[in-house]
């Protein structure tokens, strides 16, 4: 594993020049477009957190009036939520791995691949306009009737940003779909594949079957705002909580979007760091569909206190609870998986086990709110807030960084530092406890959120929470720091440096174009490790 | 693959022209469930408040032209058997026959367009578009307005797929004019096809639930 070597013909050095990235049909190089795209919103959904953070400093609204203040918790919420958070792992890390770790020279439909991106990156730039001409105001939720009569900010060029961009996240689930069934290697059987592509087609079913509804209830929205028409507009007999029901059918599920390819992330990171088979793997692989049907069912646990009746919030509680079932199977699994396993510690495994214990904190206090009584008493704090950065920020980032520091070295054919690497989860992982566990107090002492001033006494805890972003914030930087470097100065990384099992570790780093210098045939089991086939090729 | 025979239209990631039909017909169907949530979702808001107010969507629905309605409904249907037969043509290889088939459907489509769009000018000309200019009985005058807003809303975006519809189309006689369609490869008028009959079928629904409702009843 001394001895690496750059491959001569590899995907990044077939074709330079802007041309070259712009035109490609390669999906790894989509995913380095998509790379770029999601990292520069990410970062400006980060200065708009930093701002919040900074006027919630001190208890008075001293930095932004309130109505900027809107702006800023509408804006970081819409550019993290659709900009970033549902693209980031799928389309950056599952369009690179899909069709190698099945074996494909390419997705189904490689045109298609890059027009999604396209219109992903047209989306973003109405959004963006949005943003610098006047901003928007009403909440990543774009509630009726405030969205449609009230609200003077930009929601038309915002909402339409959001609609384009819905179409990217469908077409890349239905490539992912077609993929998956159509362009597996010979003896790539479903039970043979990495749960990673099963939590990406899961993630793909609820794509392709939410965000159509997400894109008809914002036409309306539009249609309301723009025409007059009456459909969520109470003067005309309207309901404004049937907009909730639609943006909520969809949004429920997002989260699901957000989630399940951080959890196939996890499953890879674990059994390449345990050295083990997943274990009770056609458990985990079905706990990522239950996950996505079962999602869909759950939606009006947001609605509790939107006037829907008792025995509505009483079946959709019971059926939000149901849904911790799945996701719970994967927390015992991973733990199961890592018991007795020889653990190794290097950064990826880092961010698994920050994933685990994050995501098991944001899934419990979930429960918490899927109880009416209990969701009732915190609805609209700052407990939602934590709840959802636990799982969010906490859960998916953390994989994501998870996977992006695992597949790096395939990726880019390099290796970072694992020192910084290491110090920079350490930092994250302390920086996003000291930022959102205040949260949970706060909001559980009845703090409200969306305001940008609040009581004395709630400063304090309030300040550890603006700390711990800045420390975040550092924690953030630092890998896009050495990540970028390494591209340069980076040892050059051997084809398999984790001793990995998986078909994306049989061909080079960085791979060729057509993935694999000969077709690859499978002969063995998923995460195969110590049989004699798979050691061989390790 | 490496063949030297391969077909032209084959892909590079693809091992044969089997595969890659199937891929692309499974990758239509996926798209048609999606277009088939997208439209539930409207589906979904026309039943709710057609149980709310069911008086002022009959009254609303008397509006509609039931003659043009009908007319568009035989039209489209047509269309959609000239779809079946171009796809016919296609399987035989029958160059010709493709595009003057291909060519009705676009046509029959066009006459549907257009008698909508004269529907869409008498209710311009009533009145009876949704917002501060709409005059309607007294009675029902703000629950007609929701009738109005899905009716426009349903049967626009149902338009609209149809123009989209063309636009497949005149690519579609463009690759069989150039001779890119053969018999041996004709999937892309296959999966032409069933888009187009998901946008008939669509019209299937829409047609009763807003040109015929409580139409018994008078
Ligand atoms: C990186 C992924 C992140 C995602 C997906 C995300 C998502 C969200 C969403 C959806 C909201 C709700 C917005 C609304 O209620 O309209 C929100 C609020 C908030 N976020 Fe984040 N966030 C992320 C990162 C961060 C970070 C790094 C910080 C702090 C440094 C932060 C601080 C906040 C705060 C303070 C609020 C509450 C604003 C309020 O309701 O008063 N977020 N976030
Ligand atoms: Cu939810």
């Amino acid at each position: 594993m001394t001895t690496a070597l750059v491959p001569a013909r590899h995907y990044l050095n077939d074709g330079y020049g802007i041309k070259s990235w712009l035109l490609t049909r390669d999906h790894k190089r989509i995913a380095l477009l998509y790379l770029a795209g999601v990292t520069f919103f990410f970062f400006i959904g980060g200065a708009f957190a930093v701002l919040i953070r900074l006027e919630l400093a001190t208890p008075v609204g001293d930095l932004v009036s309130d109505e900027t203040y809107n702006k800023l918790f509408t804006m970081h919420g819409v550019m993290m939520v659709f900009f970033f958070l549902i693209p980031a792992i799928p389309s950056v890390l599952g369009n690179f791995l899909i069709p190698i770790m099945i074996g494909a020279k390419d997705l189904a439909f490689p045109k298609l691949n890059l027009a999604s991106w396209y219109i992903y990156m047209l989306g973003a730039a109405f959004t963006t306009y949005a943003i610098v001409t006047g901003g928007l105001d009403t909440g990543w939720t774009f509630y009726t009737p405030f969205s449609t009569v009230a609200s003077t900010s930009a929601v038309i060029p915002a909402a339409l940003g959001i609609f384009i961009t819905g179409f990217s996240s469908i077409l890349t689930g239905l490539n992912f779909i077609v993929t998956i069934h159509q362009m597996r290697a010979p003896g790539m059987t479903w039970f043979r594949l990495p749960l990673f592509i099963w939590s990406h087609y899961a993630t793909s079913l609820i794509m392709v079957l939410g965000t159509p509804v997400l894109a008809i209830t914002i036409l309306l929205v539009a249609a309301e705002r723009l025409f007059h028409f009456g459909f969520f507009d109470p003067a005309v007999g309207g309901d404004p909580v049937l907009f909730q029901h639609l943006f909520w059918f969809y949004s429920h599920p997002a989260v699901y979007i957000m989630i399940l390819p951080a959890m196939g992330v996890i499953s890879e990171l674990v059994a390449a760091f345990c050295r083990k088979p997943v274990y009770g793997y056609p458990f985990v692989a079905f706990a990522s569909l239950a996950i996505a049907v079962l999602g869909f069912l759950v939606w009006a646990h947001h609605m509790f206190v939107a006037g829907i009746s008792v025995y509505a919030a009483m079946i959709f509680s019971i059926l939000s609870f149901l849904v911790a079932i799945p996701s719970a199977v994967k927390v015992f699994n991973w733990t199961a998986t890592m018991y007795k396993g020889s653990v190794s510690w290097q950064t990826p495994m880092l961010y698994a086990i920050g994933f685990i214990g994050l995501f098991t904190i944001g899934g419990l206090t979930g429960l918490f709110l899927a109880a009416v009584g209990l969701d009732i008493h915190v609805t609209d704090t700052y407990f939602i807030v934590a709840h959802f950065h636990y799982i969010m920020v906490g859960g998916t980032i953390m994989a994501y960084l998870g996977g992006l520091h695992y597949w790096w070295p395939k990726i880019s054919g390099r290796l970072y530092n694992e020192w910084l690497a290491k110090f920079s989860a350490l930092v994250i992982f302390i920086g996003f406890n000291l930022t959102f566990f205040p949260q949970f107090i706060l909001g559980y002492l009845g703090m409200p959120r969306r305001y940008h001033a609040y009581p004395p006494e709630f400063q304090v805890l309030n300040v550890l929470s603006s700390a711990g972003a800045s420390i975040l914030g550092v924690g953030y930087l630092l890998p896009m720091a050495y990540l970028m470097w390494s591209l340069r100065y980076g040892r050059l990384a051997s084809d398999n440096p984790w001793g990995a099992v998986g078909l994306e570790w049989n061909t080079t780093s960085p791979p060729p174009t057509e993935n694999f210098a000969e077709p690859p045939e499978v002969t063995w089991e998923a995460y195969d490790y110590g049989s004699p086939v798979v050691e061989e090729h390790v | 693959m490496s063949d030297v025979h391969a077909h032209p239209a084959l892909a590079h990631h693809f091992d044969s022209l089997e595969e890659q039909k199937e891929a692309a017909t499974l990758g239509m169907w996926v798209f048609l469930v999606t277009e088939v949530l997208f439209f539930g979702g409207l589906f979904a808001t026309y039943a709710i408040y057609r149980t709310w107010y069911p008086d002022a969507f009959a009254a609303a629905s008397h509006e509609l032209d039931v003659t043009l309605g009908t007319i568009n409904t035989a039209v489209l249907i047509t269309s959609s058997l000239t779809m079946a037969l171009a796809v016919h043509a296609a399987q035989l290889g029958q160059r010709a026959k493709i595009m003057v088939f291909l060519a009705l459907t676009m046509a029959l489509g066009g006459v549907f367009l257009g008698i909508k769009s004269v529907e869409y000018y008498h209710k311009f000309a009533e009145h009876l578009i949704p917002g501060p200019g709409f005059q309607f009985e007294k009675e029902h005058i703000r629950h007609a307005q929701i009738f109005f807003s899905l009716y426009f809303v349903m049967t626009g975006l149902h338009a609209l797929h149809m123009i989209i519809g063309f636009g497949i189309m005149l690519v579609m006689l463009w690759w069989t004019w150039r001779g890119t369609i053969t018999a041996e490869y004709y999937s892309p008028i296959e999966i032409s096809g069933l888009y187009w009959h998901f946008v008939d079928i669509v019209w299937i629904f829409l047609f009763p639930l807003l040109y015929l409702i409580g139409r018994h009843a008078h």
